[in-house]
């Protein structure tokens, strides 16, 4: 069949066309809606490129650097102390804490922070005492630092720990057998596997660090430490300013191009797995003294990943959940977040499954040629989305319907295509593997045996297909319900989801409802990671 | 019940007329005859082109140009559920998810709704391998040797004049090999349907196969009877591939 049919008339490769067209449509929109807007007020624009707009330039790269130094670096450390010690009691426990990170949306590790090192912080007080004077809580630049580290450290520690994870156990073998120590072992074995690993996972963390917004905007406290992001932002929601808009959004847009660029030179890694990496065997003795100090480097980035999580628990724990529970306002919000996110995982389950079935069949199609190009959007493609910023898109859409009456009526749907296209890459990873692997096993078989159709997806696809699916599903659902990019924009008193709620509440100083909604937040995302994972298992 | 096993089509004829086929940058040109009702061989080193010469023949891949002959028909155009082929793999020629009954079901039809009749020809292909007890079993709870069953049993509720085996025993020891054989052979005197079979191992072909047809580099440079490949002065290049053992 693979020769005779068509690419157009196969409709799983029409189905991935179909894909890739809306999310072309919902990015390209904006940025016309952008274009037109800026073309519209063109002096305005220009005048828009001032001192101050330069200076938001350089504060987002000045603390994306920073960030991604103070992330990476250590990671290095901590990756190799683990790598060192495969087995002991409490390792599998560090690395699914390690995982939490990435499950946690923005505000509420924000909040989790704030909730250690704010103010009224835990630490506070004996903070106050250390330095003198009251604590003023940690904001601005100091604060962004903390939070990129506590959400890319982990993330960096688990990337250098699967490239170390890499390494033949062979070479361990042999350098036992050779007597080498620590410092030979880490120059002329594990560095060279890191250094490989380096570059990508320096680049996705720098990308993530530009694009930051949640963070910024509740840690950064003032026009100080403000990133082109957070200034878009401003200049829709609060100085009704679109010329400075356009052209903020536009310099976001050259400057994630240019990492982007950088980033597909460096061949990086643009998805971000949630499963466990597995240890090789080890051979050879690790040295009392190191493995004291490889401890105590584990002990605190255990202490630092781990002290916002508790953080949130316990000030959850101490607000009035029972009145949260009643109030009106909250509920909305949790039914509001809840029906979004199932609508924004649905709909990227199935963009993320027409893009996957697109590429497979246009694979089998050419045969051991070149790709094309449809095939190569469908495929490593529709990964780089992620670095298209949620809030550029949110933009041009505000822009482009902002005199009409439909944008806050949009706000529903602005959300769930978004939060959809921007959970599309996880939903890819979680599909793909499964989706090709029992393409290679069933094609054939199903070919000769003439199961087509709707008998196939019945008998063959759903059953192997169907964990796979959820876990997208879940993943997809706990990053769509933790999002406050695009509904800090198009959000209203009648539209609320549970993270525009909680930052109106900390806004208003309301601390004790946002740590309880930060509670409820985080066990609501938690708890559907947990089952991605578990449904991301496969049978034994 | 002996009423359904008498009646079985036989064999039909194999043709490669001029077949072409490229992959990636290489080219190949098949010609080739497979007489009805016989076992042949299909030989020759690795990325020679034999796994392609049976997709070709199941309909997997399309020739760029050329016919690919069964019978008197050209089936050039047919889809591989339309063709008079079964094909079995080297693995993967089960469903993991479905039990053995059901995977063999599924040669009756593609949506497992069978008849009585069915059921009594899967029950009997089971038997005729040697899986009766087996039947509810998942394909992970199997050996290797028993999976390749599974598929043989399946390809025998088929009934299609045409068999052919990509490397089917490739992963099975010594031992089960030499029952599989056994098991082909019966099988295959029984029903008397065409056989090609990919091998790497000489001695396979020589047990099983009347005739040879040896490729390299995508092109048929050899065939004919099993006797006279293995005869002193078989082809030249036959002789380099298998080594100095015949």
């Amino acid at each position: 069949m693979a020769g005779r049919t068509h690419r157009w008339t196969d409709p799983r490769i029409a189905a991935g066309a179909v894909a890739l067209a809306a999310i072309a449509i919902l990015i390209g929109g904006a940025f016309l809606g952008l274009l037109a807007e800026g073309a519209s007020d063109l002096t305005g624009a220009a005048a828009a490129f001032d001192s101050y707009l330069f200076r938001i330039a350089r504060f987002t790269l000045w603390q994306a650097a920073l960030s991604t130094l103070l992330s990476v670096v250590p990671a290095i450390f901590v990756a190799r102390a683990l790598s060192r010690h495969p087995e002991f009691p409490g390792r599998q426990l560090i690395l699914r804490l390690f995982a939490l990170p990435l499950a946690l949306p923005a505000i509420v590790a924000a909040l989790g922070i704030l909730a250690l090192l704010g103010r009224a912080g835990f630490f506070a007080e004996t903070l106050s005492g250390l330095f003198g004077g009251t604590w003023p809580g940690i904001y601005g630049l100091s604060g962004i630092l903390v939070a990129h580290v506590f959400f890319n450290l982990p993330l960096a520690t688990r990337f250098f720990l699967e490239a170390l994870d890499t390494l033949p156990p062979d070479q361990w073998r042999l350098a036992s057998q050779l007597g080498m120590g620590a410092g030979p072992s880490f120059r002329l074995i594990e560095w060279p596997a890191i250094r490989a690993s380096l570059p990508g996972t320096a680049g996705l963390v720098f990308m993530l660090c530009i694009a930051s917004f949640t963070i910024v905007l509740t840690l950064g406290g003032g026009p100080a430490a403000t990133t082109l992001e957070v200034a878009i932002y401003q200049a829709l929601r609060f100085d009704f300013d679109p010329a400075r808009a356009v052209a903020l959004t536009l310099l976001q847009v050259v400057l994630t191009g240019a990492v982007m660029v950088g980033l597909a030179r460096l061949g990086a890694a643009t998805a971000i797995d949630a499963n466990l990496p597995v240890a090789p065997r080890r051979f050879g003795r690790v040295s009392p003294g190191e493995a004291l100090a490889n401890g105590v480097l584990v002990l605190a980035a255990l202490l630092f990943v781990a002290g916002p999580i508790l953080a949130i628990a316990l000030a959850g724990a101490q607000a009035d959940l029972t009145r949260l529970a009643a109030d009106i306002a909250v509920r909305n919000a949790a039914a509001t977040s809840v029906v979004l996110a199932t609508l924004a995982a649905i709909l990227s389950v199935m963009l993320g499954l027409s893009l996957v079935a697109a590429r497979q069949a246009l694979e089998r199609q050419r045969g051991g040629k070149r790709q094309g190009w449809l095939e190569r959007a469908s495929g490593t493609g529709a990964g780089f989305v992620l670095v298209i910023p949620p809030i550029v898109i949110g933009a041009g859409w505000f822009v482009a319907l902002r005199h009409s009456d439909l944008l806050f009526a949009a706000a529903p749907l602005m959300v769930v295509t978004v939060n959809a296209v921007m959970a599309m890459p996880f939903a890819i990873r979680a599909i793909r593997p499964a989706y090709d692997a029992a393409g290679e096993r069933n094609d054939r078989l199903c070919m000769q045996l003439g199961i087509a159709g709707w008998t196939r997806l019945r008998l063959i696809d759903w059953p192997e297909l169907r964990k796979p699916l959820l876990t997208g599903f879940a993943f997809a659902m706990a990053l769509s319900l933790g999002d406050l990019g695009v509904i800090a924009l198009f959000g209203s008193d009648s539209v609320q989801t549970l993270p525009y709620l909680l930052l109106a509440r900390m806004g208003s100083y309301r601390t004790d409802d946002a740590a309880g909604i930060a509670l409820l937040l985080a066990i609501l995302c938690l708890t559907l990671i947990f089952l991605a994972e578990r449904f991301g298992r496969r049978p034994a | 019940m002996t009423d359904i096993r008498e009646r079985h089509p036989g064999g039909q004829p194999v043709r490669l007329d001029h077949a072409a086929f490229t992959y990636g940058s290489a080219d190949m040109l098949f010609d080739a005859d497979f007489p009805s009702s016989t076992i042949t061989a299909v030989m020759g080193p690795s990325g020679s082109g034999k796994s392609t010469l049976l997709n070709l023949v199941a309909g997997f891949e399309t020739p760029r140009k050329g016919r690919v002959l069964i019978g008197d028909s050209d089936v050039t155009a047919l889809a591989p559920a339309e063709r008079p082929v079964s094909m079995i793999f080297q693995e993967n020629n089960l469903f993991a998810h479905l039990d053995v009954a059901k995977n063999v079901g599924l040669g009756r039809s593609p949506a497992l709704r069978l008849t009585s009749d069915d059921r009594r020809a899967v029950a009997d292909a089971l038997a005729r391998t040697g899986l009766s007890d087996k039947e509810h079993r998942l394909p992970r709870e199997l050996s290797g040797g028993e999976r390749q069953r599974v598929a043989l049993a399946r390809a025998l509720v088929r009934d299609r004049p045409v068999l052919l085996l990509d490397e089917p025993f490739g992963s099975l020891g010594p031992a089960l090999r030499q029952d599989m054989l056994d098991l082909l052979a019966g099988v295959q005197a029984e029903r008397r349907m065409t056989v090609l079979f990919v091998t790497h191992q000489p001695e396979d072909a020589r047990r099983l196969a009347q005739k040879i047809v040896f490729l390299e580099a995508g092109i048929v440079t050899a065939a004919g009877s099993t006797e006279e490949f293995f005869a002193g002065d078989g082809p030249e290049g036959f002789r380099r591939y298998v080594g100095s053992q015949s």
